[in-house]
């Protein structure tokens, strides 16, 4: 086909309806309610939740699934968009491993060394290892899905923030379950849950997000 | 990488594009085919890639520009946009190229004359290969590959669009392309 003959062509189709960035915002939204029907309907609140929210604990794991979720979710988009880099977002995302030092090193100081053992395995570690991945799994397919319509440089790569966010979103809610408060339980479990749903997203970005 | 007036006027024209302005896409597109070429021949060139696939690089980089325009971010400039684009689709043919040629000229001798013999592809070879594709695909290659007929005549056949028909081209040749590459290897 002469070159010419193949611009004429593409010119008359029409143009996609919407912007990569909208439908990306749309896979978001839609990742988080997915994500809290599976929550509401295989674990819900935990019972004490009042009493947690005034707890430091408590609080400080949303400090660190929330940015986490944000953190990746501007990677992955920026990823996806040919010639642009990870940018701003990078930092935030940064800032998790960061803060989550902090705080590990505070609850050691603060915390009986007696104590450290049973805080890091709290009481349902399994749970955490299983829950997260099963809330985190909608949530990545509608990302990937939404991001094969972008054109990521490095598939892999845009896949694997892909998961982090998606396993963000599931930590987020998985953490108004979770009686294990301590930042060591955080440290251990989230992150290993998180991520394995890094390396399932590089997998699967390496497979559907090849253009 | 290219100046900056002309990557505004791309620009201009590519947003109107993605407004629905038919016209200023088709000049979008023309704009920037030259320097494509430009690019891609160069690259042909020191990499020892011959002149011909020049040709079949800008027009990969075409359909990809078409295919994943949506994920231009209208408030930033084109140009590092496009120039990844490009980048990927040369990396992308001279992978492929690799594939083929990076094959020492010993390892091969044996079996040279052997496979001049067996040349072309036969009718039973064709339906072989055409079995592997979903049965939309087998149609419209059927249709534009073998009997010859325009992209037109087939969308209007199968109730496609235009783009539709183009795409599905694209890829089911694409895998016909990595079969043909798998069996001969």
């Amino acid at each position: 086909m002469r070159t010419e003959d193949l611009i004429d062509r593409l010119a008359l189709d029409p143009p996609p309806r919407f912007g990569f960035g909208t439908v990306f915002l749309a896979a978001t939204l839609l990742s988080i309610l997915v994500a809290g029907v599976v929550f509401l309907a295989v674990i819900g609140v935990r019972p004490d939740i009042g009493l947690a929210a005034e707890s430091a604990r408590f609080l400080f794991k949303f400090v660190a699934t929330i940015p986490l979720a944000l953190g990746a979710l501007g990677v992955a988009l920026r990823l996806s968009r040919p010639g642009m880099a990870a940018g701003g977002w990078r930092l935030v995302l940064g800032a998790v491993p960061v803060l989550l030092a902090t705080a590990v090193a505070l609850e050691l100081h603060q915390v009986p060394a007696s104590l450290w053992q049973s805080r890091l395995v709290g009481a349902n570690a399994g749970f955490c290892l299983g829950l997260i991945p099963l809330m985190a799994f909608g949530p990545l397919v509608l990302l990937i899905t939404v991001m094969r319509r972008g054109a990521p440089e490095r598939p892999a790569l845009a896949g694997g923030f892909a998961g982090l966010a998606a396993g963000g979103i599931a930590a987020t809610f998985y953490a108004l379950h979770c009686p294990d408060d301590s930042p060591l339980f955080l440290a251990a479990w989230y992150s290993a849950a998180v991520l394995l749903m890094g390396v399932a997203g590089c997998l699967a970005g390496r497979r559907f997000l090849r253009w | 990488m290219w100046d900056q007036g002309l990557e505004q006027e791309w620009a201009e024209l590519m947003r109107m594009a993605l407004a629905g302005d038919s016209g200023a896409y088709r000049q979008f597109l023309l704009c920037v085919t030259p320097h494509l070429r430009a690019m891609a021949r160069s690259r042909c060139r020191t990499l020892g890639a011959p002149d011909s696939e020049t040709e079949d690089i800008v027009q990969e980089v075409l359909l990809a520009i078409h295919l994943k325009r949506g994920s231009w971010d209208s408030s930033r400039p084109i140009g590092p946009w496009i120039g990844a684009i490009v980048r990927n689709k040369i990396i992308d043919a001279l992978r492929r190229r690799g594939r083929r040629t990076n094959v020492p000229i010993e390892d091969v001798m044996d079996t040279l004359a052997a496979e001049e013999q067996s040349g072309g592809l036969t009718q039973l070879d064709i339906d072989s290969h055409l079995a592997t594709l979903k049965r939309r695909q087998q149609d419209i290659v059927r249709s534009i590959s073998i009997d010859g007929d325009s992209i037109r005549e087939t969308a209007s056949r199968f109730k496609m669009t235009e783009g539709a028909v183009r795409v599905a081209l694209h890829r089911a040749l694409k895998s016909l392309a990595q079969l043909c590459r798998i069996q001969s290897t």
